[in-house]
């Protein structure tokens, strides 16, 4: 079981999504999480001044599970069809560093015992970052919500918050998993029925081509980025076991070779660290930032998918009411339903153009925000890098 | 200093496709390089004077201590210079790296080779140069099919010994006439202890790909690979104060024509004959049980064990660095690419700009990593590699003073039977028996005595050998320590360049 007190790495993360816990009306946080064998049980803590809620201040325990349920009630309800739904935290994915843990205690035998530590803790700060990740990323979720004038008023968000109780009753059973199924057809759908067709507005007709090349480009640079950062973390794990050689060999050398072996092992270890500095930092500042993007992108393309099928059922209600009109029968009914129509549609278009402009906003905002930390951060690092090395060298030479 | 170093002019440097060749074109051309620092011990004693008992030293070789620690700081350490060569390790199609033939930048420094300030300084520095491109092999096919073409290695040599009839003069050498070379000296002198420095290994998948006419970049690679061994192999060689004067190095390394080594062969009858000793070799070593009656020795085999473990394991280490920083250059490169395309696909003017920005740092940084990759390759793992082979010589010499060792004993048992046969014939009446008793008494007697004579003598030579050794390991890891580090500065520093100047164009998105 590992649990989790937040500490100013939330920082980090955040910056991801700006413009976040601004209204002190309701404030939401993970403090705490626990790990239990394959669940992660996420304290969710609200404080608030709202009247709406029962209490001031208050905190519930919930699993990745009950956010996907919020998630997708929030997306199945008619009236935020309109609105760029904040994208579901993706399931806590301790694969990695399990699978690396496994294969340590396999290897533990050909490894000395310093060797073997510093590989355990390097694991167990990368299960550790894991760890705080999956806690950010559900936190940022909530707070979204919390920010969003429309959102934050839902019934279920407020159950969410405030429900004392578990709330696997009201998650997806057998049927909604179904319907769920479904789903997914309807979407893939959608895909070619958006991509096809040419929208008369302008403006949609432009985010549409943007949004659905800028989602495949971005997508492949989440992996390749990915595939980078973890590259650069097994360089800097080879730097431990060389170091860990190194010494065995300067324990046993007795010639004027001895220092320099010391000094070159310590020197390693140091930069080890460093190096690992700079993946993670790479993984937080670029990858993640990539990969939360491109996920929020596939949310806004959802919103152009409902527009799409709001269209669909006008241009559907429209035919209906021609073929009433015909048969002289239900008129009145088709026309209140094309009216309908109209105004949902319209409804979804305006909406619609207000949440992709400022989605635009918070995009630059946060990739120019994240590029110039990892660009600071790594010339912090490459600074860090050269005062060590050419303070080995220095003592090197002098010997 | 990598610091002071510029980065590689590449518009001047020999930068031919493998086709164009044909002219006779030098490839590549190695730097000036000794990568075993200093000056031989040969200064110690006169040069001039050669010995004409060619057959082994029989002489004795003085080691003066003092003269080699003046050469210590004289000489300029010039080594490959990794970080400036072209890098030609990726395998496979690096997305940033065009099809161009690696190209290598000479600077030679004279100066350095000469330090004319010591007069009793003599010194040898061999220039390896790689002449014959893989086309070029085929210049050499000598009938029909490319299975039957070879790689020409061109050995310049420069000295100022008087050993040689030059100053300085080249040969064409194949790699089989290498390790002819080495074979005929370890059969010279590693029966007396001489510590020989072992040839590179033979690899026939890698030639296999270079003779098919491969003309890929880990054709390249291995070539280069190869290349540059050898170079440090001969380098080893003539640093050892007894081998450079060995007529068959110094004919290696002037004579025009050289006969074929055959027996180099893997399969041919002497290349089964080695197999065959080898495994005798390893049986008799189960088997003899020797009295050691010197510590030191018995102290530094163990040390030698203990040795030759870790460094196998550091060069797997070393190895696993080396491919997972070329994995780390690839991925880069790989980033770079889908940054730029997302760039190309972002409608926020300054924010392409910045992205596409982006991804020109990370192909400059896919670069660097490769760069890099070449350094912990051939500064660091083939140094490891060489002493892990280097020190399986040790052993051998090692072992060779227990075969001289069982052989003065068995001499002994066999002086003892003969005495007991003599002194058994003594009361047979068989006079003219008896006269052959005592001659034979009389040979195994002289046997025996050559037998200490022998073993004394390896044991002193080896102590010399391991000690010279010992001083040459140090001086080799201790600089190749630094220039790593060198290295590592030198990635960093670039580093800190890209990044500084896209700090910028990300503060400019609006």
């Amino acid at each position: 079981m590992t649990s989790l007190s937040q500490d100013c790495d939330k920082e980090k993360l955040r910056s991801v999504s700006v413009d976040l816990n601004n209204d002190s009306s309701l404030l939401i946080d993970i403090p705490d999480a626990l790990c239990e064998r394959d669940k992660v049980k996420f304290t969710v803590h609200t404080k608030t001044t709202l009247n709406s809620f029962q209490k001031p201040d208050f905190s519930v325990s919930r699993q990745h599970e009950d956010f996907i349920w919020l998630h997708d009630t929030l997306v199945e309800t008619e009236e935020y069809a309109g609105l760029i739904i904040p994208p579901a935290p993706p399931k806590p994915d301790f694969e990695s560093p399990r699978e690396k843990m496994h294969k340590l205690g396999e290897g533990e035998a050909t490894m000395t015992k310093e060797e073997y530590t510093k590989m355990k803790q390097e694991l167990e700060a990368e299960y550790l970052a894991v760890f705080k990740k999956t806690v950010q990323v559900h936190e940022i979720f909530l707070q979204r919500l919390s920010s969003h004038p429309n959102l934050s008023k839902d019934r279920n968000f407020q159950i969410f918050l405030e429900y004392d109780q578990d709330l696997s009753v009201r998650r997806k059973n057998a049927k909604e998993m179904f319907g769920g199924f479904f789903k997914n057809m309807v979407k893939s759908a959608d895909e070619v029925l958006i991509s096809g067709i040419k929208d008369v507005d302008e403006f949609f007709e432009q985010e549409k081509t943007f949004l659905l090349d800028y989602f495949s480009k971005i997508k492949d640079s989440t992996a390749k980025a990915e595939k980078m950062t973890r590259s650069h973390k097994n360089v800097a794990d080879d730097y431990i076991h060389i170091s860990a050689t190194l010494n065995s060999i300067a324990a046993d050398d007795n010639t004027a070779l001895k220092q320099h072996l010391e000094k070159f092992a310590e020197l390693l270890e140091k930069l080890r660290k460093v190096e690992g500095r700079v993946a993670s930092d790479q993984e937080l500042k670029l990858t993640e930032l990539l990969r939360y993007y491109m996920r929020d992108i596939q949310a806004a393309k959802d919103l152009l998918y409902r527009r799409a099928r709001a269209l669909a059922d006008y241009e559907n209600s429209n035919k209906a009411l021609d073929k009433a009109r015909l048969k002289s029968k239900d008129v009145a009914q088709a026309e209140e339903n094309q009216k309908q129509c109209l105004l949902k549609f319209d409804k979804l278009s305006e909406s619609g153009k207000k949440e992709l402009t400022s989605f635009k906003g918070r995009r630059v905002v946060a990739f120019r925000k994240n590029l110039i930390e990892m660009a600071e951060l790594e010339i912090k690092h490459a600074k860090n890098s050269i005062s060590l090395l050419q303070g080995c060298i220095e003592l090197l030479k002098v010997n | 200093m990598a610091e002071d170093r510029e980065p590689p002019p590449l518009a001047d440097a020999v930068q031919t496709d493998f086709r164009e060749v044909e002219e006779g074109e030098d490839l590549f051309v190695s730097t000036v390089s000794t990568l075993s620092p200093t000056s031989p011990e040969p200064a110690s004693f006169p040069a001039e004077d050669i010995s004409t008992n060619s057959n082994g030293p029989k002489q004795e070789i003085l080691l003066d201590d003092d003269q080699e620690d003046l050469f210590a700081e004289a000489t300029e350490e010039v080594s490959l210079d990794s970080p400036e060569r072209e890098p030609i390790l990726s395998d496979g199609p690096s997305p940033a790296i065009t099809p161009v033939t690696p190209t290598v930048i000479i600077t030679p420094r004279v100066d350095a080779l000469f330090d004319r300030s010591l007069d009793e300084v003599k010194q040898i520095s061999i220039n390896v140069l790689y002449l014959f491109s893989i086309i070029q092999a085929f210049y050499f096919c000598l009938q029909g099919d490319g299975m039957n073409a070879y790689m020409a290695y061109k050995v310049t040599t420069k000295t100022s010994l008087s050993l040689f009839s030059r100053n300085e003069f080249s040969v064409k050498r194949r790699f089989s006439d290498f390790l002819g070379l080495h074979s005929k000296l370890a059969s010279k002198y590693m029966h007396i202890g001489y510590i020989v420095p072992p040839a590179p290994e033979k690899s026939i998948v890698g030639m296999t790909k270079v003779k098919v006419g491969k003309e890929d970049l880990s054709s390249a690679e291995f070539v280069e690979k190869r290349r540059s061994a050898l170079e440090r192999y001969l380098m080893r060689t003539v640093n050892h104060p007894a081998l450079v004067k060995d007529p068959d190095v110094i004919q290696f390394l002037e004579n025009t024509e050289l006969p074929r080594a055959v027996s180099t062969q893997a399969l041919s009858g002497a290349g089964i004959l080695r197999m065959v000793n080898k495994a005798a070799d390893a049986v008799n070593k189960m088997t003899i049980k020797m009295n050691e009656s010197d510590a030191w020795f018995e102290e530094k085999q163990q040390q030698f064990e203990n040795l030759d473990i870790q460094l196998r394991k550091l060069h797997a280490s070393v190895e696993s660095l080396v491919c997972h920083r070329k994995e780390l250059s690839v991925n880069t490169a790989s980033f770079a690419k889908s940054a730029a395309m997302l760039g190309n696909s972002e409608d926020h003017t300054a924010l392409s700009r910045a992205l596409s920005q982006l991804a020109e740092v990370e192909e400059k940084i896919d670069q660097l990593h490769h760069e890099q990759a070449y350094a912990d390759f051939y500064l660091f793992s083939e140094l490891l590699g060489d002493y892990v082979r280097l020190i399986t010589a040790v052993k051998g010499v090692f072992d060779q003073r227990m075969k001289t060792w069982s052989k003065w004993q068995d001499a002994q048992v066999m002086l003892q039977r003969k005495r007991e046969a003599e002194a058994k014939l003594q009361y047979a009446n068989k006079p003219d028996k008896l006269q052959q008793a005592k001659d034979e008494i009389k040979e195994w007697e002289a046997k025996v005595q050559q037998g200490e004579r022998d073993f004394e003598q390896i044991s002193k030579n080896i102590r010399r050998e391991v000690e010279r050794f010992e001083k040459q390991r140090v001086k080799d890891f201790k600089v190749v320590i630094i220039k790593y580090l060198e290295s590592l500065v030198h990635t960093q520093q670039q580093l800190i360049k890209y990044w500084e100047a896209f700090l910028p164009e990300a503060k400019a998105i609006a």
